[in-house]
């Protein structure tokens, strides 16, 4: 019984990752329809924007409210995606919105090379390390587990995320819009659509997302190059069992895996790599586009 | 005039010879993996001509590289026949499990699912240790049907080896892409819906595509154990597969020795790169597939597309 | 010759609560060629869809010469003998007209094409642009798909449904999108054509010009249903037929 429980809990706070992680690369999808390789490569800038950002936290004498840091990682993510978004979304990706969605992951994936070496520029090939946000709750005990609190932080952001995400395309106007773009891009525009506005609104909410994934993730590892590298390949996984461009699909999809992982884990950790893709390829056979995407005939 | 593609073989294969013995031994190392590696985008560019980009050609260069490094190890097979045989073998095999599930996908998804095939062998292949886990293992110096040189003879004979092999799989790509069969694949690229209400399968067109895709992989993925000497799981990483991607890119699709020039390119900023700039290569690459893409989108090859046109212009009567 | 060449037996499709097929129920004897009018959404295209394999009835069968083909996708209805041609031309873009010829010819000689005869060998390019020639189109020949007028396309996509040596074809809207000049010489060439070779012909129309002079019989649909079957000019003075298709025709003032 106490194993279920471990792994339900496990679970539950890797989905809760996964999800944040996920959900920016889903969003940006669905709405500008190019699946983002840079993702990634987002996620790890934010890690060490926050890194450094906690850094000058406690140097300027943040010891005295050390939650403070929790807000100086938030505000490190937002300060990417206002500096990074408009670059890439003006500079490089209005080029390729009508275009084959395969020039797109080639776009995005020469992005990532060139941000993978951007970073290194940046904050260098030596790894940052700031622990005192992930050890500042103290644990949690959960029957006979301990847990270290700050995992239940990252549990309660994604929900947090996810209700946010949720309420602004379902309960705001400009939600409601960005959500009729999703559903028909070219309608969407002949309705008298802004999609411009749309587009980069849509980006700079999936920089936001990838980069404070990696804000929190920043405090539980070792910051160093390549992070990024692996986040896009689970995220890919994640979107596409949930079926890509659907945000629902992304929460589903990442609690799946996230589950399925845990269990993993614990009952057979040789197959932990290959749980991923166990999970999507079961999902794939009976829905070829994913769980919240209807495949649709064409019309002759 | 038709040229003969046998004609055309010779003569670049007696000239790369002769280029083999008056380069200095980096480039003729460098030539040696750049070629290897073409092969592998080569497959892919056979993918590209049925609309599929695959971004996971790093799964059968490594399992084309693995092949050599345990088949030396277990059997002590160091043959580079036996070994580029074995190689088509397994990579083939692989391919022909994949090939027909890959093949109800295109776009992103095959993209994406191909890539993510290459990621469950990394995985694999990074957590077993009696596979030498994330380190991979040594591979022992080739032999040539019982001969068996060292230092810079071993380094000629496989630049020779790889040359002729080459040239081989590139005339008989040449042949395939100008058959029915090839032009059938444009088809597939161009208007799938009428090439199924003509009567043939467009899955599966793109699955034997794959299946070429795989071999070409694994032929690829042996010569460049063999030459460096070393595998490891990071022959199937994705940033691996996304190299051979962005050669075929930079080729384009409609001329076989723009890939290999692709591939030689690349590898020439990357050495030099990393002798300069260690931190930027990727930087460099990464600035240079944006051009690419933003300037010349067919890809160098694409310079023959606009001799077609005009051709096919002047041939227009002209009432 | 009363063979019967194509038979549906009450074809029922609905797409949610829209019902494009009815009880849809003919017998197409070998050789005819019929026309199907109605107005759009009247189930047509679906009509034509199903019964070349690209959607499924509901429930029904289609007999193709007494043989089941009801669950058989596009592909091997193709190859049994039931090829199409469609409303919007479906043509490869990036290859000119005679390599989309030299494509159907070759799909037609093998559904795995060879790997090693040349594409533009000499005795392929040959038969390739007698086909051209006989729809009059053989001057477009090294032009992209883009470059071509309306008729061409649609010639071309007919030319090549007509590779597949077909006992039945089925033209979804042949005219559609063409200028009303051309319509009769398009309609003279194809029909010349299929007759040559006593193709059993179904055509999807608007134009009940081109009806009353090209077809033997009439079939008009209305909601998924037939709501007549008959001689051309028995359907067109047909008062449900004039009410729900054609329109009531306006007296001379």
């Amino acid at each position: 019984m106490d194993l279920l429980l471990v792994i339900l809990i496990d679970g539950l706070i890797y989905g809760a990752w996964l999800f944040i992680v996920s959900v920016g690369l889903t969003l940006v999808f669905g709405v500008l329809g190019i699946l983002n390789l840079a993702h990634g490569s987002l996620y790890a800038i934010g890690a060490y924007a926050a890194a450094s950002a906690v850094g000058l936290y406690f140097t300027l004498g943040g010891d005295v409210f050390p939650l403070g840091s929790y807000a100086a990682m938030i505000l490190a993510a937002l300060l990417v995606a206002v500096v990074v978004a408009p670059i890439l979304e003006r500079g490089l990706l209005r080029h390729f919105y009508h275009r084959d969605e395969v020039l797109g992951v080639l776009v995005t994936y020469g992005v990532f090379l060139i941000l993978e070496d951007v970073i290194k520029l940046i904050w260098g090939v030596e790894p940052l390390f700031v622990f005192e946000p992930y050890d500042l709750l103290g644990t949690i005990e959960a029957g006979p587990l301990f847990y270290v609190a700050y995992d239940f932080l990252v549990i309660a952001a994604a929900v947090v995320t996810g209700i946010l995400v949720w309420y602004f395309l379902n309960g705001t106007n400009r939600g409601k819009v960005v959500l009729a773009v999703i559903h028909d891009r070219e309608m969407s525009q002949t309705m008298g659509v802004n999609v411009d506005r749309v587009f980069m609104l849509a980006f700079g909410a999936g920089v936001f997302l990838a980069a404070l994934g990696g804000a929190l993730t920043a405090p539980m590892i070792s910051v160093s190059p390549g992070i990024g590298v692996n986040v896009i390949i689970v995220a890919f996984a994640v979107i596409i069992i949930g079926g890509l461009g659907s945000i629902e699909g992304a929460a589903l999809g990442a609690v799946m895996v996230g589950i399925a992982r845990a269990a993993s884990v614990h009952l057979v950790p040789e197959l932990e790599l290959f749980i991923i893709y166990f999970v999507m390829a079961i999902v794939l056979v009976f829905r070829p586009e994913g769980l919240f995407v209807k495949t649709q005939t064409r019309k002759i | 005039m038709e040229k003969s593609p046998v004609l055309v073989a010779a003569v670049t294969l007696t000239g790369l010879i002769v280029l083999g013995f008056a380069l200095p031994d980096w480039a003729q190392f460098l030539m040696t993996i750049a070629l290897a590696k073409g092969l592998v985008s080569l497959g892919i560019v056979a993918g590209m001509r049925c609309g599929v980009v695959s971004f996971g050609q790093g799964l059968y260069f490594c399992l084309g590289a693995y092949t050599a490094g345990l088949m030396s190890r277990w059997t002590g097979v160091t043959d580079v026949f036996l070994l580029t045989f074995l190689s088509v073998i397994v990579a083939g095999g692989v391919g022909v499990i994949f090939g027909p599930l890959l093949s109800r996908y295109r776009g992103i998804f095959f993209a994406m699912l191909s890539l993510s095939l290459s990621m469950i062998l990394f995985g694999a292949l990074a957590k077993t240790t009696s596979l030498g886990g994330t380190d991979g293992v040594n591979v022992a110096a080739p032999t040539f049907a019982g001969y068996a040189p060292e230092g810079g003879a071993l380094a000629t004979a496989l630049y020779l080896f790889i040359v002729t092999v080459t040239v081989i799989i590139g005339t008989v790509m040449r042949i395939v892409f100008d058959s029915q069969s090839g032009l059938v694949s444009l088809a597939v690229r161009s208007n799938e819906l009428r090439v199924e209400y003509l009567g043939s399968s467009a899955n599966g067109i793109v699955a034997v595509s794959y299946v070429i895709a795989a071999i070409l992989g694994g032929v690829g993925g042996v010569v460049t154990a063999l030459a460096i000497g070393h595998v490891d799981p990071e022959y199937a990483f994705w940033t691996t597969s996304g190299e051979f991607v962005f050669v075929a890119i930079l080729a384009g699709y409609l001329s076989i020795p723009a890939v290999f020039v692709a591939s030689i390119v690349l590898e020439v900023v990357r050495s030099f790169s990393n002798l300069y700039f260690p931190n930027t290569w990727q930087l460099v690459l990464g600035v240079f597939l944006l051009v690419v893409i933003l300037v010349r989108p067919d890809g160098i090859g694409s310079i023959k597309l606009w001799r077609r046109r005009e051709s096919a212009g002047a041939a227009e009567p002209s009432a | 010759m009363n063979d019967i060449a194509l038979e549906t037996k009450n074809l029922v499709k609905n797409f949610g609560a829209v019902t494009a097929a009815k009880d849809v129920s003919i017998a197409v004897p070998a050789g005819a060629v019929w026309s199907l009018i109605g107005s759009n959404g009247a189930g047509k295209t679906t009509f034509v869809n199903m019964v070349t394999g690209y959607l499924h009835p509901d429930s029904g069968q289609i007999l193709f010469q007494g043989r089941d083909i009801t669950r058989l996708g596009p592909r091997t209805i193709t190859r049994a003998g039931i090829c199409r041609s469609f409303q919007i031309p479906q043509l490869c873009g990036e290859l000119t007209t005679i390599e989309n010829v030299l494509v159907a010819h070759a799909i037609n000689r093998s559904a795995t094409p060879s790997f090693f005869r040349r594409a533009n060998e000499t005795e392929e390019m040959g038969r390739a642009l007698a086909l051209l020639e006989r729809f009059k189109i053989a001057e477009y020949r090294n032009r992209l798909m883009g470059e071509l007028p309306a008729g061409v396309r649609k010639l071309l996509d007919i030319a090549m449904a007509m590779t597949g040596e077909p006992k039945v074809i089925l033209l979804d809207e042949p005219t559609s999108g063409v200028a009303t000049e051309e319509k009769f010489p398009i309609m003279d060439l194809v029909m010349e054509a299929l007759s040559a070779e006593g193709v059993t012909t179904l055509f999807v129309e608007h134009d009940m010009e081109i009806v009353t002079r090209y077809s033997e019989r009439v079939l008009a649909f209305y909601d998924g249903r037939i709501i007549a079957n008959d001689a051309p000019n028995e359907v067109l003075s047909d008062p449900q037929v004039q009410r729900y298709v054609t329109g009531t025709p306006l007296t001379a003032s």
